[in-house]
């Protein structure tokens, strides 16, 4: 038995045996053959071999993940079928008298060069499709002995170095039980997408690869961040047990979707999720999210080469806003500079990045970029609940000059005769220390408040999240920093305004006591976390809290809170 | 018979859309169907072909059909454009 550390990128155990997915070499060493004919019939029989297994991944990805994912098999199954690329490559078999594998290989080659030649990004990574279509190919007409991921058939673990979008994408949700990779993180590609298909996963582990085999038994612990290679009887039913366990409480957890938010003793908070796309709302509604408490827009304005016009932005806004009938959203505007590059806008490289130049402070002088934001926003506003909230505030002028620059467009707007909410709230993001001990004068001017826990911790702290040597700084449960948290409830409650927490903090369940405590009104997380929140308060009472945040405010450490919230029993 | 566009979609001419075009192309047998842009002419039953233009918004497309219905396919052919998004007509 084995057991191997990683991150838990995804929730729940799984147990079954191991699939290595290892993409073979596809080296093709140029031959000549005598008889093309037969070459032109190994290329037929190989198409058409792919082709029926492209259709079979576009059907199911269709059944499993929906239209939108499977277009992707449709553009490789034109490719695969492509006069331009197909014609070329016959030609080069009997004029050449060469190989059909290597015919393709050196035709694919000038296509995936061409492509990776393009000014656009977005056509630059179409050489990766066109990549997948030719190993696909090769595969057949190499003879090799490689199961593609969407063969599966079996229950398995999936066991791989990474794994491509296009083999996330493969993945049978019926046979594929978990999987587990040597590198990659909570963010990574295949992480989300985990998570999208609820299958657990492990990733990072470093080690996966070197250590297990195809057919061993492995347990994959997406909840802990553990994987168990070959366990004994013993622990085996363990796990069994803890997997039982969570199917439970997923059911459990399903029962409360359409239940308000309400603690104990009755007082109810909103939990909202934390979104990056028009098309996370989804999983906010499967979830039972009351609204959108962070929708992140930096997305629109990363992966293209120009910064997004004022109708895209209006589009991607509209969308999340009627998608939620009437829920409230709240959007931050562009949060972005310092460690959050755009190529495009060419901002020179800072040495501290997190003090710099970015979020708020780059809008405020790039009027042109805030102002085509602030219309989008503005556009939108009718056609849903929007709040508008600015990041990284650290003074009253940045904030007037910000809510000066939103009302400018607004009159023109009007006076344009475009129609504008009249209910839209203001608010800003607290994560600077300054902005928190001065809540008392910001909550005479805002409307609400939304604390940013991941700037404002690092920031009280003086420690870089980033910096693995002073990482131990990172202390959301130090009763400093839940001090700071109280001081902006209490100042925001005076003036009779709602404080929001959408940092990593508003999810955890160790927090969530302490914050419920403290007064918090809403809560922001990701959407997959919101219904085992929603159940952890349904079992707290908020009057108790109270008096458990009162008592951990008055502790010396960080580790004495947690001792202490792990010492109530729900 | 052509007609002439000009893209308008952000990101120019996604695999989804170029999709939707070699797709629409495939369907008229007894034509054939070029594109032309930025000097270059491809055949639009080839979606590599269609890519290879390097499509970016502010582009001008010339899209010929000739043949059997090229007056359909044209029609056709534009109703993807400004489906898709992906252009407007361009005198």
């Amino acid at each position: 038995m084995l057991e191997i550390k990683g991150i838990a990128a995804s929730a729940g155990v799984a147990i079954a045996s191991a699939f290595r997915l290892e993409h073979p070499d596809y080296t093709v060493h140029q031959e000549n053959v005598a008889d093309s004919d037969s070459e032109l019939k190994r290329l037929d029989d190989a198409l058409a071999k792919s082709q029926q297994e492209l259709e079979a991944i576009k059907q199911r990805t269709e059944e499993q993940l929906g239209a939108k994912k499977a277009e992707i098999f449709e553009s490789h199954l034109l490719i695969l079928n492509d006069p331009e690329l197909l014609d070329a490559v016959r030609d080069k078999i009997t004029s050449e008298k060469v190989t059909a594998q290597y015919a393709l290989d050196e035709v694919a080659k000038q296509f995936i060069s061409m492509f990776e030649n393009m000014k656009s990004a977005y056509l630059r990574e179409r050489a990766a499709d066109m990549r997948d279509v030719t190993k696909r190919v090769l595969t057949h007409l190499l003879g090799l002995n490689y199961i593609n991921p969407a063969d599966i058939s079996e229950e398995v673990i999936v066991i791989a170095e990474d794994l491509t979008p296009s083999d996330t994408a493969q993945l049978n949700r019926q046979y594929v039980k978990g999987f587990t990779t040597n590198i990659g993180g909570r963010t990574s590609h295949s992480a989300i997408m985990a998570r999208s298909l609820e299958i657990p996963a492990v990733v990072g582990t470093q080690e996966v690869m070197a250590q297990i085999q195809i057919g061993d038994t492995v347990i994959v612990d997406g909840l802990d961040g553990k994987v168990i290679v070959n366990p004994s009887a013993e622990v085996l039913e363990q796990y069994q047990l803890k997997r039982d366990q969570y199917l439970r409480q997923i059911e459990e957890w399903k029962k409360l979707k359409e239940v308000p938010t309400q603690s104990k003793d009755g007082v109810h908070v909103e939990l909202g999720a934390n979104i990056g796309t028009p098309n996370d709302v989804t999983g906010v509604l499967e979830n039972g999210g009351e609204a959108v408490g962070l929708y992140r827009t930096e997305f629109l304005y990363m992966g293209r080469s120009e910064l997004p016009s004022e109708d895209v932005q209006f589009n991607a806004y509209k969308t999340v806003l009627e998608r939620m009938e009437g829920k409230p959203v709240v959007v931050r505007t562009l949060d972005i500079g310092g460690d959050k590059e755009l190529p495009y806008l060419d901002l020179p490289k800072e040495m501290n990045p997190f003090l710099g130049f970015r979020a708020v402070r780059l809008c405020l002088e790039r009027q042109d970029i805030f102002r085509t934001q602030l219309r989008a926003l503005l556009r939108a506003s009718v056609y849903g609940n929007l709040r508008i909230m600015f990041p990284m505030i650290a003074t009253l002028d940045e904030f007037r000059q910000a809510k000066a620059l939103l009302l400018d467009e607004k009159q023109k707007l009007t006076s344009e005769g475009v129609q504008v909410s009249d209910s839209i709230q203001l608010g800003i993001m607290v994560e600077i220390p300054s902005t928190a001990v001065l809540a008392d004068q910001f909550a005479k001017e805002v409307d609400f408040f939304s604390i940013g826990t991941n700037d404002l911790i690092q920031y009280t702290m003086a420690a870089d999240r980033m910096n693995e040597r002073v990482s131990y700084l990172y202390q959301p449960y130090n009763p400093a920093i839940l001090r700071l948290v109280k001081m902006v409830i209490d100042a925001a409650h005076q003036e009779g305004r709602w404080v929001g927490m959408c940092g990593e903090m508003a999810g955890d369940a160790t927090a969530i006591p302490l914050l419920l405590g403290l007064g918090l009104d809403e809560f922001s997380m990701s959407a997959t976390s919101i219904l085992p929140a929603r159940s952890q308060i349904s079992r707290l009472s908020k009057a108790e809290m109270e008096q458990l945040a009162a008592k951990a405010m008055g502790m010396q450490t960080a580790q004495q809170v947690v001792e202490l919230v792990r010492s109530i029993d729900e | 018979m052509e007609k002439n566009f000009r893209i308008t979609d952000e990101d120019g001419i996604h695999a989804r859309p170029a999709t939707a075009l070699v797709n629409t192309a495939n369907k008229f047998k007894g034509s054939e169907a070029f594109a032309e842009a930025n000097g270059k002419k491809v055949t639009l039953k080839s979606i590599l072909g269609v890519l290879s233009l390097g499509l970016e918004k502010g582009d001008d497309l010339k899209l010929i059909v000739e043949g059997d219905q090229a007056e359909e396919a044209i029609h056709a052919l534009a109703e993807v454009m400004i489906n898709e998004g992906l252009g407007e007509v361009h005198a």
